[in-house]
């Protein structure tokens, strides 16, 4: 989401030269705990606050607001010349817990799986983990294969995907460049195929589809307030640019 | 009244140098202090059976730091089995082989080799490196053990260079006549009398390389993978690994400070710092005792 986010500043900064705004990266948690610190004005996290972090908040004295400021689908990628074309989330749960090893498995070549992961303080890897891994149960105790490989960013991703054809990955939509082949994934069996777009995130066919937020501590005023009503306004034309999904108006 | 000023000037010289000397020590004693404080709590919040286990997933309380120990273990020593053999190599190339001119323009290319940014060792591997290796060695990715030691190795052979060269450098002329003297050849004598010679300084270079490799966080979090799997069969060498450095650099970022995961981080780092300076504390005490001794055994 720092892509967004440095966006959305460096737009607004231009519209209103008296605001300054600095933006870093570091991953939702990171950001969380900055807000809960006090360090921060405004937190992105492409993930929903846990109730331990609320509770640390509400300890420090702050209320935190959430505010839902684009979309994002989860694509999962692998060569452009894996025969593979289309997975369920019971095959991709199976894949990255290590369970299916081999791609022809699943029908493609007979080749080892390498997964591809982000690190753990990726909201990118907690929304992964719970809503494709675990497939949302709350209950499961699912956890990546210890063989995955966590890449400290998304070009680390990239990097590996474009030129691996053993390769299996994950990331948000807008990371996806045109040299990586994207899957058409299913909810289950019996339920339809659908690559991810701006269309079918909104529309909700696309099963791997997240809100992004922005937190603040406490109701915003002044400056931020202006900021997010304009991200939430103007600033969704800058969202579609980027490879994300703007909210429905 | 010359005299009386110029006592004083020497007991502040003195006395700033003594404070800047210990306060040296007093920083590194801090340091220790700090991560001890931060760290050691782990200890008692964790159960020791849950760190020796063979699960490292801190978000979900298992805090096993064998994959991490032993990732960097096998990276290190296979970067140093690399190092070690080239190094001297390269030391004995430039120290008894080359000719003078050719010695003028190798011993700063070394020093140039030690300046190139780990980053971007790391960026080059990742890239370039780990491809061929996928394609040439047919491992599953290319971001594997070996693509890792073969950065470390790189990283650590200007130190075992420097160091051999000097050891080499140290051993008198007289033993190398002597050889000549008795009819051995170039080779004989180099190989049987002066490296033989300069041994501990050459153990030391491979004690410093060591240090250097174990130490390296950026360029290893960019080509080992940083999968923490063990590292036990023999095919480890073609599969990911993670490194304690690796670890810290990419978790502490998120972990809220006084959490068990943040102890946890700094429990690893103890145990990196400890490893260190064993590694070192051998190294300085081999140049010690060489220099006590005033000869080269």
């Amino acid at each position: 989401m720092v892509n967004l986010a440095l966006a959305w500043a460096e737009a607004y900064m231009q519209l209103h030269p008296e605001v300054r705004i600095s933006v870093t990266g570091g991953g939702s948690g990171t950001g969380i705990a900055a807000m809960i610190n006090g360090t921060v004005d405004i937190a992105n996290a492409s993930r929903e606050m846990k109730p331990e972090e609320v509770a640390a908040a509400k300890a420090n004295g702050i209320t935190p607001v959430e505010f839902v400021v684009a979309r994002d689908a989860i694509a999962v990628v692998v060569h452009p010349s894996n025969p593979v074309q289309q997975l369920t989330l019971q095959q991709i749960s199976d894949i990255y817990t290590g369970k299916i090893t081999n791609w022809r498995q699943v029908g493609g070549e007979n080749r080892p799986i390498v997964l591809l992961s982000r690190e753990s303080n990726s909201g990118t890897y907690v929304y992964f983990l719970e809503h494709v891994i675990r497939l949302g149960k709350a209950d499961s105790d699912l956890l990546f294969s210890p063989d995955t490989l966590l890449m400290p960013s998304s070009e680390g991703i990239s990097c590996e995907v474009r030129q691996n054809p053993n390769a299996i990955g994950y990331d948000g939509l807008g990371y996806v460049t045109s040299d990586q082949k994207v899957i058409a994934v299913a909810k289950d069996a019996s339920s339809p195929y659908v690559l991810p777009s701006v269309a079918t995130v909104n529309d909700g066919t696309y099963p791997i589809a997240r809100p992004l937020y922005m937190y603040t501590a406490g109701e915003p005023h002044g400056q931020i307030r202006a900021y997010l009503d304009w991200i939430l306004s103007e600033g969704q034309t800058l969202v579609t640019e980027l490879g994300f999904v703007p909210l429905l108006r | 009244m010359h005299d009386t000023r110029r006592r004083w000037m020497e007991f502040a010289i003195e006395a700033v140098i003594q404070v800047l000397g210990i306060s040296t020590i007093g920083i590194v004693l801090l340091i220790f202090a700090f991560l001890l404080r931060e760290g050691l709590p782990v200890f008692f919040q964790v159960p020791l059976t849950n760190f020796l286990d063979v699960r490292w997933y801190p978000t979900f309380g298992m805090f096993g730091v064998l994959p991490l120990l032993l990732g960097s273990a096998f990276v290190t020593f296979t970067a140093i089995a690399i190092a070690l053999p080239l190094g001297v190599a390269t030391a004995v190339f430039v120290r008894e082989v080359a000719p003078n001119w050719a010695r003028e323009i190798l011993k700063p290319l070394i020093e140039v080799l030690a300046g190139i940014p780990s980053v971007v060792l790391g960026f080059f591997g990742m890239t370039f490196i780990a491809p061929r290796v996928r394609e040439i060695l047919g491992a599953p990715t290319g971001l594997t053990a070996f693509t890792g030691a073969l950065v470390l190795a790189y990283m650590s052979l200007p130190t075992i260079i420097s160091v051999a060269e000097d050891a080499l450098d140290a051993v008198p002329k007289s033993y190398r006549d002597a050889g000549l003297a008795i009819g051995a050849t170039q080779w004989q004598t180099i190989w049987r009398v002066v490296v033989p010679a300069a041994r501990s300084g050459i153990v030391t270079a491979v004690m410093l390389g060591m240090g250097r490799a174990i130490g390296e966080t950026m360029a290893v979090m960019m080509v080992t993978g940083n999968a923490a799997r063990m590292p036990l069969t023999l095919d480890s060498f073609f599969r990911p690994v993670r490194t304690m450095t690796a670890t810290i650099a990419a978790e502490m970022g998120e972990v809220a400070k006084g959490s068990v995961h943040y102890r946890a981080l700094f429990a690893i780092g103890i145990l990196l710092f400890v490893v260190t300076f064993f590694i070192n504390l051998t190294a300085a005490r081999a140049i010690f005792t060489k220099r006590r001794r005033g000869g080269l055994r």
